[in-house]
């Protein structure tokens, strides 16, 4: 593997670059003046390479995409310096003489593959216009065109699909589309702004590996965005770090990821979690904090068990079901229905983590709202710190939620925007009558401490927090009532990289002081390695694989806990060519029929603890 | 302990940069100066007022502008302009008094039908749709005229028009908002229904009903005109703008004044509003608000 | 498609049902005895009693009711208090005439606001965005019999281009003369409402992620405009005119009024002043069936430009 990089090296060096950035700096007018966004970006692509350009919000990653591609709007931004395309300035071009650029010699595709198509024009069109604006084509030659590049990107049932609308196309294969309507008139270069953030792990692992093929077979360049380390290390060759509008490093991504200079660089590195990492460790562990600016790495402490094995289990779940009805036709009968939840059952004990992991439609968010009741299982049995939570009144259901409590996704989405913190942390105390209100300041601002915020920001109000601390005020907010659990519904999922870490080092620490017990929903496989106690992976509704965590990592059973696993970028370049050989397919959907019967299931036990379906 | 990341503010409704984009956009200037003058006019009314607006003078009937009468006189001998300052208390009275009323039993209504949704939501959604299928005019027309116009009735009659819009206007941010996961954590903070709407959905439509608010009274001031041309305006001899054109429109041929300064100040009154409830709208909207 | 507009017109049913009843309750609203306020104080008791019958005022509400409504579903909308004659005939005679004028506005308004609203929104803050922006206010800021008399001020009594009142003749010339201003009128006040919304469609599928792509794929400008951005914005921009159908509803009877001109704002007035409030009562459901048929229309039409619509059901 060394031979081949080492050949790659010599290739470039022999040949000019395909795109040469010079002190790239792009500005945005910000009420009389301007604010500098990227700053003095200067790198090459090489032809045949594949450039990572890796950040998290803020850091420009986008914007120095955009500005590449000239994108941004003239009357509200300005971009300096120089882009090279072999030779020629962009930067310097006439509009018109840009727009043949585009599309042409440099293509892109965006992050939103369910926006990045117009809604109302069938795919094949669309695609073929890609051809008919810079060629003289006729319209039978651009479809039998847009046919072959369709199968290129593996989009089975061409001729069919040709003439159907964007909804009709699943995320990954809109995506699929976007790559053909990209590579139609054979560009240089691929800028692919974020292209897989979006997707479910299979279906980004997928397509990961049809830019890579493709790659390979039109000889082009790719210029890849993105903050997701394992993809950086698993696509590039060679890797720009960029912190707020500065690139901070540039590097072979081998030398970055092992021996990366820059503070923030391995800042970065740290925070990522690393599928398979864990040693043989049970307990979850904390995330190694480095500092961005200084590099000093900030002292591990240890974690203790807080798992209460010998008490019941908090909470007992057996035999969950949740369907939605879908409903169509003139009088809204009931046509069929989402199994959204089939039969799901699992206990978590004090001061556990359990984890709750699968893609999209897979059912963990509807069982972690089920048990909270913020939605109506079907049927099933809920036992939460001794209550029945199927047989509660309205009133003993209020008093139960100070037992549990959930936090949610979207930080920007679980603060009500027209109150300060300090009144959105009070709220719950004194609607539940605990007590007056100075005591409710007070314990407001014992537990914004051990957050990692400060009293004084009481009087603030959620736009002025950064999203990561809006995620800690939810988390306060839900301590306020001395929950025994709390649901996180892929709660740091949607948070940067290096606040993710901090974060799920928060969780870690508030389970330790106040024994809490977490229902950890999520997505992210390498996260949840990380903080759980005990895993369980969800498939279409259903749990097909549950145990300690280092057995289901380490020694995973189920056939789609390994696709899963498979799936997940891991950042260690040396695994960069290995090829995944996944199938093209769906992420299938849990719809149903009335009349459809769930079949019934057999599990196994294959060690203590560790249960499989048997399918 | 300070997160990595950049804590900028986000595009959301800062109190402040509503304020802020609304002093930037000249329009808004113009529409509130020119609002503000006419509600001072109206106030002031008794005090400015050159005439008596009811005082006939009958040597003087039909009289052009002059230094004597501003505006001229009508079919009566009444001073136009002071008719018109009177006139103004009238339509501004009936407008304001008309949306308040149609804005809180409207937006109670839609918050109420989307956060509750279901069978609920479907009814009243119906009925708010059976009553948009009658042109306001015509509804409005009908509740005077089976009533009886009076100033009173016609603010009930504008408000019965007017009620329907406000519960479509409320409902779909409140469905937006419903979505959002801050209401799910009040639900499963334990708070009721009533305080989830009144305390968290309420406060985040409100600068979305307000913007209506401005729009609709102008929409009201219009409709209360247009009743009085028609004859189902407040009864003669009060002075309404409308009542004043319609009086003035037989002797449209000779006295163009009579139609002419009531026009004007409907107009000018309507325009203020809309340029006020088009300034609010495009400050509170995200996108717009950097646009001067 | 065909399945969706049978859906469509099923359910529009329930709805013109509840608005009959409406125009029940309405029509009830009357405080004290309807045959006297129809007939006067001094009318004789026989009269009053005769009309009461006709009109079924002895009978009890729900028996009311009923009748009401099977009169109405059958077409039945009942005699003038003034003519003698059936609502509905009188409402045909002239109904040609208010169709002709609705039609004449919808089809200024449409040609030059959707033009308008283009140029405003691809001239963004610049000096026609902003008069264009202005005259639409200014422009949904009359009230329909205003700007009518103003109009009729300036053109017919000062100019004398046209004439005072509008009379549909056989002459094409002297009828599309006598057309132009209330059309004009009605039209321009359509304009601003559709360049308005036009405006602000464009503005907002101008922002979206896929007007981004089609600029990344090297699609000229215009062709943005036209194919991408145009399509998607008519959406809207069919919903807002089909809502303000009822305004302009309202406007041209204020319109017909002004202009002395032939159509359902006459009868209206007429019914007004004699209190024939069973002429009022056909006309408000004359008025809101057509309001209900234009939803209809809309919802077809928006059906048929965005194909995500009868493929989600």
């Amino acid at each position: 593997m060394n031979q081949m990089t080492d050949q790659i090296h010599r290739d470039d060096a022999s040949r000019s670059a395909i795109l040469s950035i010079r002190n790239l700096t792009t500005s945005f007018r910000a009420g009389d003046g301007w604010t500098t966004v990227v700053r003095n970006i200067s790198f090459d692509v090489a032809p045949k390479e594949t450039v990572a350009i890796v950040g998290e919000s803020g850091s420009g990653k986008s914007v120095t995409s955009l500005s590449i591609m000239r994108l941004l709007s003239k009357a509200s931004s300005r971009i300096e310096g120089q882009v090279l395309l072999s030779g020629k300035d962009l930067l310097r071009l006439p509009e018109e003489e840009m727009r043949q650029v585009r599309g042409n010699d440099i293509s892109m595709i965006f992050q939103e593959p369910m926006t990045s198509l117009n809604p109302i024009l069938p795919v094949g069109k669309q695609i073929a216009e890609a051809l008919t604006v810079h060629q003289n084509i006729s319209a039978e030659d651009a479809k039998r065109k847009v046919l072959s590049l369709l199968d290129k990107v593996r989009i089975p049932n061409a001729k069919i699909r040709f003439d159907e609308y964007p909804h009709q196309f699943s995320g990954g294969m809109r995506q699929r589309v976007m790559i053909a309507m990209a590579l139609a008139s054979k560009p240089k270069l691929l800028i692919a702004d974020e292209p897989t953030t979006a997707l479910d792990v299979t279906i980004q692992g997928q397509i990961l590996d049809l830019i890579k093929e493709l790659q390979n077979e039109e000889g082009m360049s790719v210029l890849f965005i993105t903050h997701d380390m394992g993809v950086v290390a698993e696509i590039a060759d060679r890797t720009i770090v960029m912190y707020r509008g500065d690139q901070v490093e540039t590097g072979q991504t081998e030398e970055i990821f092992h021996r990366g200079k820059h503070p923030y660089t391995r800042a970065l590195l740290s925070a990522v979690p690393k599928l398979g990492a864990m040693g043989g460790s049970q307990l979850p562990m904390r995330f190694p904090i480095v500092d961005p600016e200084s590099g000093e790495v900030k002292p591990q402490i240890e974690v203790r068990d807080t798992v209460a094995k010998d008490k019941a289990p908090i909470v007992e779940v057996k035999d969950l079901i949740a369907r939605f009805a879908i409903r169509s036709g003139i009088f809204g009968r009931t046509t069929a229905a989402v199994h959204a939840v089939e039969k799901v059952s699992f206990n978590l004990y004090e001061g556990e983590t359990l984890s709750l992991v699968g893609e999209s439609g897979c059912g963990k968010s509807t069982t972690g709202r089920s048990i909270t009741r913020l939605t109506d299982p079907k049927s099933g049995r809920i036992t939460v710190d001794g209550y029945d939570m199927m047989k509660l009144d309205r009133r003993a259901l209020r008093k139960v939620r100070q037992s549990i409590q959930i936090i949610f996704q979207d930080p920007y989405a679980s603060l009500n925007p027209r109150m300060n913190i300090g009144s959105a942390l009070i709220e719950p105390f004194i609607q539940h009558g605990l007590g007056r209100k100075a005591q409710a300041r007070d314990k407001a601002a014992s537990i914004l401490e051990k957050v990692g915020l400060s009293a004084e920001m009481m009087n603030r109000y959620p736009h002025e927090f950064s999203g990561g601390q809006r995620q800690r005020v939810a988390i306060a907010r839900a301590l306020m009532l001395d929950p025994k659990v709390i649901v996180a519904d892929e709660a740091v999922s949607a948070l940067d990289v290096s606040v993710k870490a901090q974060v799920c080092n928060l969780l870690l620490d508030l389970q330790q002081s106040f024994n809490l017990a977490f229902l950890f929903i999520s997505h992210d496989m390498a996260v949840v390695e990380r903080v759980s106690h005990r895993v369980a992976v969800m498939y279409l509704g259903e749990i097909v694989e549950i145990g300690p965590r280092a057995g289901v990592f380490g020694n995973p059973q189920h056939a789609y806990t390994r696709k899963l696993m498979s799936a997940v970028p891991v950042p260690d370049p040396a695994r960069r060519l290995i090829k995944r050989n996944s199938q093209i397919d769906e992420i299938k959907s849990p719809v149903r029929s009335i009349d459809y019967v769930p079949p019934q299931r057999k599990y196994v036990e294959v060690s203590p603890g560790h249960i499989v379906r048997a399918d | 302990m300070t997160d990595i990341t950049l804590a900028s503010a986000t595009p959301e409704k800062a109190p402040n940069a509503v304020f802020n984009a609304l002093r930037r956009n000249r329009l808004s200037w113009i529409g509130i100066g020119l609002l503000l003058l006419i509600v001072l006019a109206a106030a002031f009314a008794p005090m400015i007022a050159p005439y008596d607006p009811l005082k006939q003078n009958i040597l003087h009937r039909l009289s052009a502008p002059s230094a004597q009468f501003w505006f001229g006189t009508d079919s009566f001998g009444r001073d136009v302009l002071s008719r018109l300052l009177y006139g103004a208390r009238i339509s501004l009275a009936i407008g304001f008094l008309s949306v308040m009323i149609a804005m809180a039993v409207g937006s109670a209504l839609g918050i109420l039908a989307g956060y509750i949704g279901g069978l609920f939501d479907q009814i009243v959604m119906g009925f708010v749709d059976v009553m948009l299928s009658f042109p306001t005019l015509l509804l409005g027309l009908m509740v005077a005229a089976m009533l009886g116009a009076s100033f009173e009735n016609l603010i009930i009659a504008i408000a019965i028009t007017e009620t329907a819009p406000f519960a479509r206007v409320a409902r779909g941010p409140t469905i937006a908002i419903k979505r959002r996961d801050f209401i799910d954590a009040a639900k499963s903070l334990g708070f009721t229904p009533v305080r989830i709407m009144g305390v968290h959905i309420l406060p985040n439509i409100l600068s979305d009903i307000v913007v209506v608010a401005s729009l609709w009274m102008a929409s009201a001031i219009r409709t209360e005109a247009s009743l009085a041309f028609i004859g189902l305006g407040v009864a003669p001899p009060a002075a309404t703008w409308g009542g004043m054109i319609r009086e003035g429109f037989e002797n449209i041929l000779s006295a163009w004044w009579l139609v002419l300064f009531p026009s004007v100040a409907i107009l000018l009154t309507v325009l203020a509003l809309n340029l006020l409830g088009d300034a609010l709208r495009d400050a509170i909207d995200p996108k717009t608000r950097n646009e001067r | 498609m065909t399945s969706y507009v049978t859906r469509r017109l099923l359910l529009a049913i329930p709805t013109l049902l509840a608005m009959l009843t409406v125009v029940f309750i309405l029509v009830r609203l009357v405080p004290g005895d309807a045959a006297v306020a129809m007939l006067g104080d001094r009318a004789s008791a026989e009269a009053l009693a005769a009309l009461r019958a006709q009109l079924g005022l002895d009978q009890p509400l729900p028996v009311q009711y009923l009748r009401f409504m099977s009169d109405m579903v059958t077409g039945n909308f009942g005699l003038s208090a003034v003519s003698g004659r059936a609502v509905l005939s009188e409402v045909a005679v002239v109904l040609p005439y208010t169709l002709e004028l609705t039609a004449a506005a919808m089809i200024i308004g449409i040609a030059l606001g959707i033009p308008l609203g283009i140029v405003a929104a691809i001239r963004r803050n610049k000096w026609p965005d902003y008069a264009s922006r202005l005259l639409s206010l200014v422009g949904l800021s009359f009230p329909g019999f205003v700007s009518a008399i103003l109009m009729l001020l300036a053109f017919a009594v000062w100019l004398q281009w046209f004439p005072v009142m509008s009379r549909p003749t056989a002459n094409p010339i002297d009828h599309l003369r006598s057309l132009a201003l209330p059309a004009l009128n009605l039209g321009l006040i359509m304009t601003a409402y559709i360049a308005r919304v036009t405006r602000s469609s464009m503005l907002d599928v101008m922002g979206e992620d896929f007007i981004r792509t089609a600029r990344a794929k090297g699609v000229k400008t215009r062709s943005i405009i036209i194919r991408h951005a145009l399509g998607n914005a008519l959406i809207p921009i069919v919903t807002v005119v089909g809502l303000n159908f009822g305004t302009m509803i309202g406007n041209s009877v204020l319109v017909e009024i002004v202009f002395t001109r032939p159509g359902l704002g006459k009868l209206i007035l007429g019914a007004l002043q004699s209190r024939d409030y069973t002429m009022l009562q056909g006309l408000m459901v004359v008025f809101a069936t057509f309001v209900v048929l234009v939803n209809i229309v809309t919802d077809v039409i928006y059906a048929a430009v965005d194909p995500r619509v009868s493929y989600a059901k």
